[in-house]
């Protein structure tokens, strides 16, 4: 077992843990795009950084791909985390405003501005789909091309590849185009549309029924335009 | 006796060895060197080096002297440099129809030829000897010392010139930690860039349990404007190899490799024919001179990626897959090559060891400074009269190594800032020019030491232009896999682009600083963590150029292409039409005998006619 | 074809497995280029996923998926370079071969790169034209250095018979 302290707390975790395994595992939510449990991780989309060690030393990591070791000092929401996740989250709104994933992750931390030029791209290359072409699927169908700012996902040759069994499992994973959001049309990228949902079991009961996030009746639109914006 | 069917046995065999080269050398101590470093190549060293031979042969000189060529000896503005041993006679640009003349009257007469003596850009003083020229003067030497002195791919010069000793020294009379702890007391810091003591890493991998280890040298010398790897692997490949042979005994790793980048093909050239060479000797492979100890080195060659010196990326490079940077832990001395326990050092680090072995650490110590010993070579170039490799103590001022060594500014012009430390690095102003040059200072003062690569600018020199200049670098040398790294630096260069062309905002200049020190925090490898220096260095010191873009639209260096014109002066303008017929595009006016005019909408600001104008009657507005 | 690639193959095979990367420098160096059927048969020969090869081949810049041009003309935009000028010098040679760093002319003779240092700072700005290093470039420089070559190219294509469009135009 791993002493480490996280967020103030002591506590044990078994080897070969990442510090994002952890803090999921004791209830800290630390958001993420390229991550899934299925997968290896990738630490590309830097959304669940924290910072680790105290003081002058301290420094960002990328909780996915960090291991767990002995002693460590690991702080999920400090003040420079979360700047540092607004902007890469505003940065993501500008370059690929269509995600509704993203949209939803921009709306739940509150940012609610882009300050920089828009772009329209279909693709953040988290690389889930290149992970869940080659892990879960055995296909090593697509990949990585290119590198720098021309980096792009594709098959090779940019042909219909030989491997690829038309299986959907990339389409199924990606974050970008499996839920496009249908929101913000005109100059604006930012909707914050589904944040004004609430769902309608709130018309029959004081309480919500059920814990679902995000709500079902919400996710298949018969939620309603709540009555108190947040 | 050719060496290269001996194989050395003993230690003493190779003193042995030594002392016969010595004898015959000795009585043919004259020899012409003619430097055949990249610099003085280009210039036409080759062909002068070919004149010379031809030259010799043709008089029967063969026996009286021998012509050797060399490594790069430093001073590559002023090449083709020919220097005669044993005076010590240095001549400089010297061209194929020089060659008589220099044999006949310096060579058998010890006549001085005027013309080819180096001369002092600031005062104009003549200098005979190389030893006397403030360039050289200054230097110290030890690492690029022996350049001049032998045949890069000799290794009986090599020898000669006292090589092979600190290896005799570290295998026969130390072991592997007395060996690590002379590189600790020395205070070695690594040349390639972050400045890490080697002394710990080689610990590290000392103390690392596994069979199998590497060593790798680290010859993929991306950044831009740096050469001095090139020069020592091109011109004293056995340095390194050297180096190399004590690092992996002191870790005890067996298996060397160097990572040369594609681009410098003599020097994966020469380092394969020092290796062979030494293998023949016995200097390398099996049992090495009867101690025992086992030890190859191979090379291996890059494709073109600058992120691939990074050391994670570098051993996926070595492994032939993807050269994209991993997270760190698990370490190389961990997790290296292959998965076994790796150190990974810089050449020029490793071309140290020897001289630290061999002359032990407080030797090495005095040179330096406090935290950190020995000399680094820096490629001064840029807008600096002599350009070329210089080898300084860690510690002496900018100011020195700019103005003394360096000969002061390119036509008189004002010394505006120094970048050093590559793309990681800033640009350090006029202010800083007499804070000494470590690892401490420079780091302190926002730039780095970096591989050493020292780019002078002058006044004409636009430093949001630079800021563009590294950004447009990194965007094409970011391996793309952060998106803090690849968004981030994208997104940076879309802000200063947009400052360069005049359509910048005081907004947008806050905006570019905060997501600067966001990509500095949150990127994954060295490379995004050090991709904002460039930006937040030239904002911090030179923060009015930025706002003379922003609120004056103007570019005070007359860089920035859409923020200047041309245009001719009427009253100094002779017609010549010069310019008129160099003008790719067609944008110059005039009849003959008549003042010229230029046509804004069609002038592609190339500067062709500023340049080929006699009158200085073009100018930049 | 298909007897060439084979051989060329075996060749390639080396006893411990070398690398893709080894692997693809010397088709490269072989071939000028990296044929496209060469990567698919290597792929299949020695059992590596094609996309592993092909990502390889994009992410390095020393290999190129199409082929080259006769003569390989590399700028340095290295700093030393930059702060030199390199920038218009660049500009100028990409205006008078029609291309943009990184493409081949139409008529398969120039070659255009650019590499972010060359390792010759001390000369800067520097042009390379096949292997052949010119330091302290400007844009005039630039143009007389490349009208010496294209017109060379133009006699060597006029002995031949036919002529070169680039050499005709600039030689006016």
């Amino acid at each position: 077992m791993i002493n480490l302290t996280l967020n103030g707390m002591e506590i044990k975790v078994e080897k070969r843990t990442t510090l994002l395994e952890a803090a999921k595992f004791y209830g800290i939510e630390i958001p993420a795009l390229c991550y899934d449990e299925a997968l290896s991780p990738y630490g590309a989309c830097r959304l669940c950084l924290v910072e680790i060690g105290t003081g002058n030393h301290s420094r960002l990591v990328s909780s996915c791909t960090y291991p767990a070791r002995d002693g460590l000092i690991v702080r999920t929401h400090t003040e420079r985390v979360i700047k540092a996740r607004k902007l890469l989250l505003e940065l993501y709104l500008a370059t690929c405003p269509s995600s509704r994933t993203i949209q939803d992750m921009a709306s739940k931390h509150g940012v609610t501005t882009v300050r920089f030029k828009q772009k329209n791209e279909e693709c953040i290359l988290c690389g889930l789909c290149v992970r869940m072409c080659a892990e879960q699927m055995q296909g090593k169908a697509i990949g990585f091309v290119n590198r720098g700012i021309k980096r792009r996902i594709t098959a090779p040759f940019a042909k219909k590849s030989e491997e690829c069994r038309l299986c959907g499992g990339c389409m199924y994973i990606c974050p970008a185009c499996q839920a496009r959001c249908q929101g913000p049309q005109e100059e604006n990228p930012v909707c914050n549309a589904c944040l004004n949902l609430s769902p309608p079991c709130l018309d029959y009961f004081q309480e919500a029924m059920c814990y679902m996030d995000p709500c079902v009746a919400c996710e298949l639109g018969t939620g309603r335009k709540a009555k108190f914006t947040y | 006796m050719n060496v290269l069917h001996m194989r050395l046995k003993t230690p003493d065999d190779l003193d042995k060895l030594r002392d016969d080269i010595r004898q015959k050398q000795e009585k043919d101590k004259s020899f012409l060197a003619v430097c055949g470093g990249t610099g003085c190549s280009s210039s036409g060293s080759e062909k002068v080096r070919e004149v010379f031979q031809q030259y010799l042969n043709r008089h029967n000189l063969k026996k009286k002297t021998t012509l050797k060529f060399t490594g790069c000896l430093g001073l590559c503005e002023r090449g083709p440099v020919v220097i005669i041993f044993p005076q010590g006679i240095f001549y400089q640009k010297v061209q194929e129809s020089d060659v008589e003349e220099i044999i006949e009257k310096t060579f058998l007469k010890g006549e001085i030829i005027e013309r080819l003596l180096y001369q002092d850009p600031v005062n104009g003083e003549k200098f005979i000897y190389a030893d006397d020229i403030p360039f050289l003067k200054k230097q110290k030497r030890i690492l690029l010392g022996n350049n001049w002195l032998m045949e890069p791919t000799s290794i009986e010069d090599y020898i000669s010139l006292g090589g092979y000793q600190s290896v005799v020294k570290a295998l026969t009379k130390m072991t592997p930690p007395e060996v690590i702890a002379e590189i600790k007391k020395a205070r070695l810091r690594g040349r390639g860039g972050a400045g890490f003591p080697s002394g710990i890493k080689w610990q590290e991998c000392y103390d690392a349990v596994s069979k199998q280890k590497y060593f790798i040298c680290n010859a993929d010398e991306g950044d831009p404007g740096a050469f001095m790897d090139r020069s020592l692997l091109e011109g004293n490949p056995h340095s390194v190899l050297e180096g190399l042979i004590i690092g992996g005994y002191a870790t005890g790793a067996s298996e060397g490799i160097i990572y040369v980048r594609s681009e410098y093909p003599t020097a994966v050239k020469n380092v394969k024919t020092a290796i062979a060479q030494a293998e023949n000797l016995g200097l390398l492979g099996e049992n090495i001179l009867g101690t025992g100890f086992h030890f190859k080195i191979s090379v291996s060659t890059g494709a073109g990626a600058f992120v691939s010196g990074e050391t994670t990326a570098l051993v996926a490079a070595v492994e032939g897959r993807l050269g994209e940077p991993r997270q760190k832990p698990p370490h190389l001395v961990e997790r290296g090559l292959w998965g076994k326990p790796t150190v990974i050092n810089n050449v020029e680090t490793l071309a140290n060891v020897p001289y630290i072995i061999s002359y032990g650490a407080e030797n090495f110590l005095r040179l330096g400074t406090e935290k950190s010993g020995g000399t680094k070579i820096f490629s001064l170039v840029g807008k600096v009269n002599n350009t070329g490799l210089v080898e300084v103590p860690l510690g002496m001022t900018l100011r020195e190594i700019i103005f003394d060594i360096g000969g002061g500014i390119k036509n008189g012009k004002k010394f505006k800032a120094v970048q050093t430390g590559g793309p990681s690095g800033g640009c350090l102003p006029v202010s800083l020019l007499d804070s000494p040059t470590d690892f401490e200072k420079l780091n302190s003062a926002g730039s780095m030491m970096g591989s050493g690569g020292m780019i002078v600018m002058d006044e004409e020199t636009c430093m949001v232009d630079i800021a563009r200049y590294f950004l447009r670098f990194l965007e094409d040398e970011s391996c793309g896999r952060c998106f803090s790294c690849r968004e981030g630096i994208s997104r940076m260069l879309e802000i200063v682009e947009d400052i360069t062309r005049g359509k910048g905002s005081v907004e947008q200049l806050e905006l570019l600083k905060e997501l600067a020190n966001v990509v500095k925090d949150s990127s994954l490898c060295g490379l995004g963590q050090t991709a904002a220096n460039p930006v937040l260095a030239t904002i911090r010191y030179f923060e009015d150029e930025y706002f003379a873009h922003i609120l004056e639209k103007r570019c005070p260096a007359g860089v920035c292409r859409d923020l200047i014109r041309f245009s001719i002066n009427e009253e100094l303008c002779q017609g010549c039409d010069l310019c008129l017929k160099k003008c790719p595009g067609e944008a110059i006016r005039g009849e003959k005998r008549q003042p010229h005019t230029i046509l804004g909408d069609k002038c592609t600001k190339c500067g062709i006619c500023l340049e080929t104008c006699k009158y200085n009657a073009v100018v930049k507005i | 074809m298909e007897e060439r690639t084979r051989t060329d193959l075996e060749n390639l095979k080396k006893p411990n497995g070398s690398s893709v990367v080894s692997l693809l420098q010397e088709v490269q160096e072989k071939y000028n280029y990296l044929p496209e059927e060469i990567l698919r048969e290597i792929a299949k020969e020695r059992d590596i996923p094609l996309i592993d090869i092909y990502s390889v081949a994009t992410f390095y810049k020393a290999f190129s998926l199409a082929p080259k041009g006769k003569h390989k003309i590399v700028t340095c935009s290295g700093t030393a370079c930059h702060v030199r000028g390199s920038e218009k010098v660049a500009r100028e040679i990409s205006r008078v071969l029609g291309i943009e760093p990184g493409y081949t002319t139409k008529d398969g003779l120039y070659s255009l790169e650019n590499v972010n240092c060359l390792g010759a700072c001390a000369l800067a700005p520097l042009v390379v034209v096949d292997g052949k290093y010119h330091g302290n470039v400007t844009p005039a420089k630039a143009l007389e250095l490349f009208k010496m070559y294209t017109v060379h190219e133009k006699e060597e294509k006029e002995e031949a018979g036919c002529r070169c469009a680039t050499a005709k135009e600039l030689a006016k």
